[in-house]
């Protein structure tokens, strides 16, 4: 079965045009600096719309996850994160881990990550594994 | 709004709750109308407001026979209801309509006549949390919950503790879905659902309703039964996506929610009789413990733990069984708002002794939203 994938818009086009070249794009806001995802064309803290797109680092943190044992049928038999992570730019993202087992042993909060990205047809999806694995 | 300007006057749930695959989910509503309506001794002639979530008021009213001055389709989840009791007392106050009628009816097990789950892959969600396998709130509610329990230094042993007094309350309800004991064990050996969640710390899924009328409080003393009176309200919306929550381990809404009810009321947690707190999981009700101010922050395990909120705690929480073990149709804050409303008039099968203030609080999508209803009887 077809992985579930998204539908990009306008707004996040840029987002997942920089996923297929291995580039994590985030925005941020050209008056006060804040960093934000998901992607829109203006700050949301302070609503200016002069914001600009930019590469992140792609090292995060693990900040929450749950581990599905009830995977929908695009995703595989076995059991797989769901996590959320935090960006070293201050954003979080929703993801998978990804080249560790998963298990709440391999899982731990706060463990170092780092993007990577995998091509389904004309997307890539960002995922996280650990650093330097 | 005006403390005790508003009283409910007619309060019912559908005639069968569980498995009723012989209903659509307009039918449910219809049925639970109906009995809210005979409930207050009235009929759907003498309705002039609408609210509903997961149909269109527009469809009540057709179905029902009403002829609405005033109509409120919010739809933002499960606690859509207590913000169309929010609503219902603004507009009643302000003259748009008398006697309001809300409903809910979902066959959330049978899925007679009702949508299924999905967003469209050009949404927020469709783009930046479908692709990761979130499949229903089971992969998407409880995605802050392992930031949580580090934070608080909470285990899954609380989180099972939950499920254990919840369904000792279920057990005292002759409608409860799930009336068996369970230890703490039960529910940490029960099938893995998504880690740290099993299935005893997951709502059920069942086929139900419920519906109120609201009516100004000079008139409710008309009514055949004892009126329920409104103290205060709150609501609040945060995000679709359960990721992109401010923080992890507090719910801004609950917390907006609760204040403006609260504030509204002029009363404080210590005040309350009676609690509900939308459990569609087992870590709701420690989240609402500590954002609606009953519990500092870290305190609501060891005070669930220590039976405050059991059969002969000082706050009886979640009464009726909960959303983990009464019923839970998708939408369950009309369900909550209904054991508010048997425990202020009394008549509650786990009846809490001279209660006098009772609190329903519940939760839209996976932390989106949130309302909150206080209620009392006294005049
Ligand atoms: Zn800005």
């Amino acid at each position: 079965m077809d992985r579930t994938l998204p539908q990009p818009t306008p707004e996040t086009q840029h987002f997942w045009d920089g996923c297929k070249v291995g580039e994590l794009r985030l925005q941020r806001c050209t008056a006060c600096r804040e960093s934000y995802f998901p992607p829109r064309p203006f700050c949301p803290a302070c609503g200016s719309r002069a914001v600009e797109i930019y590469p992140a680092s792609g090292k995060a943190t693990l900040y929450s996850f749950v581990i599905n044992h009830r995977p929908r049928p695009d995703m595989g038999a076995e059991p797989h994160s769901i996590a959320v992570v935090a960006l070293a730019e201050g954003p979080r993202m929703m993801t998978n881990i990804v080249g560790c087992p998963q298990t709440p042993e391999a899982l731990q909060l706060d463990m170092p990550l780092e993007v990577t990205f995998e091509t389904f047809g004309a997307i890539a999806l960002p995922f996280f594994k650990p650093a330097g694995a | 709004m005006k403390p005790r300007s508003i009283a409910v006057v007619g309060a019912a749930e559908t005639t069968r709750l569980g498995r009723i695959p012989d209903m659509s989910v307009i039918g449910l509503h219809a049925d639970a109308a109906l009995n809210a309506l005979a409930d207050a001794g009235l009929t759907a002639k003498d309705i002039d407001g609408v609210a509903t979530a997961g149909e269109s008021p527009v469809a009540i009213a057709h179905y029902l026979g009403i002829t609405p001055t005033w109509a409120d389709g919010t739809a933002v989840g499960g606690c859509s209801f207590m913000l169309h009791v929010r609503h219902a007392a603004a507009a009643i106050n302000e003259g748009l309509c008398k006697t309001v009628l809300i409903t809910h009816g979902e066959s959330g097990r049978s899925r007679v006549g009702s949508g299924g789950f999905g967003r469209a892959p050009s949404s927020l969600m469709g783009q930046f949390e479908m692709p990761f396998g979130v499949t229903s709130p089971p992969t998407m509610f409880t995605i802050p919950v392992m930031r949580y329990l580090k934070a608080r230094g909470y285990t899954e042993e609380d989180l099972a503790t939950v499920a254990v007094i919840q369904r000792e309350w279920a057990a005292l309800n002759p409608r409860a879905s799930f009336k068996d004991p369970i230890t703490v064990d039960d529910v940490l050996n029960s099938p893995m659902i998504a880690w740290p969640f099993r299935m005893l710390m997951c709502c059920l899924v069942t086929d139900g309703g419920g519906a109120l009328i609201l009516t100004s409080a000079d008139r409710a003393k008309d009514f055949p039964q004892k009126p329920v009176y409104i103290l205060g309200t709150g609501e609040s919306v945060e995000t679709p996506m359960v990721s992109q929550m401010e923080d992890f381990t507090s719910s801004r809404a609950f917390r907006v929610s609760g204040r403006k009810a609260f504030d509204e009321a002029g009363i404080s947690p210590a005040d309350v009789d009676h609690l509900m707190i939308y459990d569609a999981f087992a870590h709701l009700p420690l989240y609402g413990l500590e954002d609606l101010g009953f519990c500092k922050p870290g305190e609501a395990a060891g005070f669930i733990r220590d039976r405050n909120t059991a059969p002969g705690g000082v706050l009886p929480l979640n009464t009726n069984g909960g959303g983990l073990s009464y019923m839970h149709s998708g939408m369950y804050g009309m369900y909550a708002l209904q054991e508010s409303v048997r425990q202020m008039r009394g008549i509650a099968p786990a009846q809490a002794p001279g209660a006098k203030i009772a609190v329903s609080h519940g939760v839209g999508g996976m932390f989106a939203a949130s309302g909150t209803v206080i209620f009392g009887n006294e005049s």
